[in-house]
């Protein structure tokens, strides 16, 4: 189908969901107010790392007005969201391992009565030593380890350890080599909406409304927690008020709300507190990061290494996966013939790590770009030209197996250049310009827990009453409701809001593994694709039959199918064939490599970024401003580009806030900042101006093109804006956020002692394991699946 | 009036008065306790949800509505401080069917993401384009800079309120 055909991809048309969300109709989690509903408040932990000798909820039980009191020898199983890390417990009576660790939990008749039953609890710690950074975690624990499994002799969660192809002698054929530390801070999320449930307990089933990415994964884990077979259980999704990531782990209060619907029989609600939205957290992880890189005299990479070191928190969450995503995707932009990778999770006292936006490669990203302009400066090369020069070209397999398909990395750097100026700006001490890149995948290829089924699911019917879509994605304002009604419009020649949606309902809507990973459009929208070309097939055989032509020659516009409206047309085909309905699935392809590990890092395709960003720094103060961005984002097919800038726009805001203010930061086992007032996050006032070119390389495999958009611009915008510091004052702050601060320690540095730097001084010894040694591809070897694997 | 009962759980007396609010033009006569904030008030006893709280701290705006035309956090207002005053909540925003300018913006020029800043948002535009009508891009940050959005970057719903201003 050429441009030209489409009539509703590729518009900018307004969100079929938007109407309710600016008159108040739209109803999220915490609107949700059933007749007879109970309130629940969590009693959560204020020790960082502490053993619990008991618990005596009695007085609490005999406030009138509470219904229920849980501890957690109600619901002792554990869980987690990958199977490798079943590590937490909806509420914990054995030991607490952070300063908001869930222990008891209440349902009584109002917010106020519950809050006073858990005041009202009695909790008998002993105290443990409490681990609040990655240097201590790494040493041996002086009483007992934060979880059991983690790896003696220290608090240590992942190891990963790889090499491919000989990195010993890429380091020999280069002419320049170069090591360099730096570390980014953890942030949060911070979502405006805090975290709600409500659930029921009816005729033994349980229903759950919740504020989540992800209706299927909190399906399985409230099954398992509570004992429940699946089809005794449905989640439905509410309007989504913000997740970026945060709401896709399945949550202690999501359980806590259902369990107490069991005991009471009637709807328990839980509305977190924006204080215990920090403690829920699950945000960017902190991490220590180490490169060493080897170029010829012109440049081209000859070998890299990189160790990673990240700060997990106290369990699990995604975080054996977030290891692996700081060392897999350098590859997917720079060819890099050679590459070992070293990354290690450790466990501390403080509020787990999770996915957030870019979910473990805005670290690496950072730390990788900021690494090449170093050695563009040490061997005299303009740093855009050594970047270009290394960039992967599309249609290739890199050099840790991961396949490149459509990548429009040159495209997206060209148009950055030209807009800002960037290779002919003027020098002015106190303004600079930086440049940097990024990829992002469009959705896992595989999924969190092994299964062969397929990663997204859509059903349509179409009836008198017209056509409704049925799909288990989840739409949290990202507009994934909108993609799915675009992609059946586009295909049944209507408007996507002549399209009725259901979706995110674990008991009407068909599997979809939900919105992270940057995977509804392409995966959902696949899923839907499939399902609308089916309905046109049975609508166009039906309106042939009638009118005497070829299937072919049945056009699908403007509310028409051939010479017949649609609903004709749809009353002839359901006269035909009988109730009209098809169904849709997509599955990636097997793409990873032939190792264990493989799974992390492949994806059906990549998207792509380039940004410059233009700064203003007082060297006097060292506050630094970000006076504009310009960002090239290869979306592959923009299905609504009103929606892709917007969520361009949304990830630039999101990296300029963690560039320069956002800190998940801790002192002596405390949150420093749990409220948003003095969590720092960008206003109106702090934000640059934005200048967002759509860069279109149409990926063979994505819906009419289409790959990710929701987290690959986040990318490149924070190295660029260090860059721009570097071209502003000649300092390097290699760590985030910068700081006013920081930049006044970098710029005394470079005063006193001659090294215009501040940032981490060393990596530490860390006892990775040997390396799993793996034979690089054949670049050119674009195959998948048992075709790839028969051979390798 | 005053009444007196003991929330017992607390076991502190709790003060509950009868309050008159004026909410999106309709009177309204309750029982409160006195401590009860605005916004609990607005959610909780008359469904009025389309106010949002984020933090409950006034510290980012979500829960804003207009007191006599003039933008308030609701949830650090109690309504004892409202009475007799005009209360407009997003859902007194559009007349009716006919929604308003600002609304139709925000749906136009996308906005509105996740929704959930939306409404405080547009009732702190509206307050705005109500005392300058033809605001100047900086008039608007700084009039809005009090209400975060974690989804947009601001600039569409800076857009959005231009927009607006221009079809008056």
């Amino acid at each position: 189908m050429t441009d030209a055909q489409l009539s509703v991809v590729g518009k900018p048309l307004p969100k079929v969901d938007v109407g309710a969300k600016v008159t108040g109709a739209a109803t999220y989690a915490d609107d949700i107010l059933l007749p007879r509903t109970l309130f629940c408040r969590i009693l959560r932990s204020h020790r960082p790392h502490a053993r619990i000798l008991s618990i005596d909820a009695s007085r609490a039980r005999r406030l009138p007005g509470v219904h229920a009191v849980i501890t957690g020898h109600d619901l002792p199983a554990r869980f987690g969201i990958l199977p490798v890390s079943q590590d937490e417990r909806a509420l914990e009576h054995e030991k607490v391992r952070y300063v908001g660790d869930p222990v008891a939990a209440v349902a009584a008749v109002d917010e106020e009565t519950a809050q006073a039953a858990c005041d009202a609890i009695t909790v008998e710690y002993q105290d443990l030593e409490a681990v609040m950074t990655i240097a201590d975690a790494l040493r041996e624990p002086t009483d007992e380890p934060i979880h059991e499994y983690a790896r003696r002799p220290a608090n240590i969660h992942r190891m990963a350890s790889y090499e491919f192809g000989d990195v010993e002698a890429g380091f020999a054929a280069a002419d320049h080599v170069r090591e360099d530390v730096f570390f980014f801070q953890g942030n949060t999320h911070l979502p405006m909406e805090q975290h709600s449930a409500t659930a029921t307990y009816v005729d033994g089933r349980l229903t759950l409304w919740s504020s989540t990415q992800v209706v299927h994964y909190v399906h399985r884990a409230l099954a398992q927690v509570l004992g429940l077979p699946l089809n005794r259980i449905r989640v439905i999704g509410a309007t989504h008020g913000g997740g970026f990531g945060g709401k896709t782990d399945p949550f202690a209060h999501e359980m806590v709300v259902a369990k107490l619907a069991m005991i009471t029989g009637r709807p328990v609600k839980c509305t977190l507190s924006r204080e215990e939205v920090f403690y829920a957290h699950r945000g960017r992880h902190p991490v220590l990061m180490w490169v060493r890189t080897g170029v010829t005299r012109d440049g081209r990479i000859t070998a890299m290494h990189f160790r990673s070191a990240l700060d997990g928190g106290a369990y699990g969450s995604y975080g054996a996966a977030s290891v692996f995503y700081t060392g897999t995707l350098q590859t997917v932009t720079y060819r890099i013939p050679a590459y070992k990778f070293e990354g290690c999770r450790v466990f501390t006292n403080k509020a787990p790590c999770g996915p957030k936006r870019g979910h473990g490669t805005p670290q690496p990203r950072f730390a990788l770009e900021l690494h090449l302009e170093k050695i563009a400066h040490d061997i005299g090369m303009d740093p855009v030209q050594l970047k270009r020069s290394n960039f992967v070209q599309p249609f290739t397999r890199a050099v840790n197996w991961l396949r490149i398909t459509s990548c429009g990395l040159e495209e997206c750097t060209d148009r950055v250049l030209r807009a800002s100026g960037y290779l002919t700006r003027r020098r002015r001490r106190g303004s600079g310009m930086g440049f940097a890149i990024s990829a992002y995948m469009s959705g896992a290829g595989t999924a969190i827990y092994w299964n062969d089924m397929p990663h997204s699911e859509c059903q349509i019917k179409v009836d008198r009453a017209g056509v409704t879509v049925y799909c288990g994605a989840m739409d949290i304002g990202q507009g994934s409701d909108s993609v799915l009604a675009t992609v059946v419009a586009e295909e049944l020649g209507l408007r996507p809001a002549d399209i009725r949606l259901v979706t995110a309902d674990t008991a009407t809507t068909p599997i979809d593994l939900g919105s992270y990973s940057s995977r509804v459009t392409f995966m959902a929208g696949n899923a839907a694709l499939e399902a609308a070309r089916k309905m046109r097939s049975l609508l166009a055989e039906a309106v042939a039959a009638e009118t005497g032509g070829t299937m072919d020659g049945v056009r699908f516009a403007g509310g028409r199918v051939g010479e017949l409206g649609f609903a004709d047309a749809s009353a002839l085909a359901e006269a035909r064939f009988g109730t009209l309905a098809t169904a849709g699935s997509y599955k990636p392809p097997r793409i990873g490599g032939p190792f264990k590990g493989s799974g992390v890092g492949p994806s059906p395709a990549y998207s792509y970024s380039a940004a410059v960003a233009e700064v203003e720094v007082d060297p006097r103060t060292g506050t630094l401003s970000v006076r504009k961005v310009w960002i090239a984002h290869d979306v592959g097919r923009a299905i609504n580009p009103l929606l892709v800038v917007g969520q361009v726009e949304g990830s630039v805001y999101m990296a300029v806030g963690e560039a320069l203010m956002e800190e998940q930061a801790y002192r002596k086992g405390l949150h420093k900042w749990p409220s948003m007032l003095e969590y720092k996050s960008p206003t109106f006032l702090e934000m640059p101006d934005i200048e967002t070119f759509l860069v279109e390389t149409v990926d063979p495999e994505g819906p009419y093109g289409a790959k990710e958009a929701g987290q690959g611009p986040l990318l490149p915008v924070i190295p660029a804006i260090n860059s721009a510091l570097f071209d502003a004052l000649g300092v390097w702050v290699d760590e985030v956020p910068i700081t006013p601060e920081k930049v006044l320690h970098a710029l005394e540095s470079q005063a006193k002692q001659g090294r215009p730097r501040y940032g981490p001084a060393a990596f530490p010894e860390i006892p990775y394991p040997e390396p799993i040694r793996v034979q690089p591809p054949d670049p050119r070897d674009m195959r998948v699946g048992e075709a790839l694997e028969a051979d390798a | 009036m005053l009444g007196l009962s003991m929330a017992s759980e607390l076991q502190r007396p709790v003060h509950r008065r009868i309050i008159h609010l004026t909410v999106n033009e309709e009177e309204h006569e309750l029982l409160l306790p006195v401590h009860r904030t605005l916004l609990e008030v607005l959610r909780e006893d008359l469904a009025l949800t389309g106010t949002k709280h984020g933090c409950e701290l006034g510290e980012c705006g979500t829960c804003t509505v207009l007191v006599d035309g003039e933008p308030q956090l609701s949830c650090v207002l109690l309504p004892v401080q409202v009475e007799g005053r005009g209360i407009t909540t997003i859902e007194g925003m559009a007349a009716g069917a006919r929604l308003d300018p600002l609304q139709e913006a925000f749906i136009e020029l996308g906005a509105a993401q996740c929704g959930y800043c939306t409404p405080g948002m547009l009732l702190a535009a509206r307050s705005l384009l109500d005392r300058d009508p033809r605001p100047a891009r900086d008039a608007i940050r700084e009039a809005l800079a009090g209400n975060l959005c974690r989804c947009t970057g601001y600039h569409k719903i800076v857009e959005a309120v231009e927009l607006a201003a221009r079809r008056g």
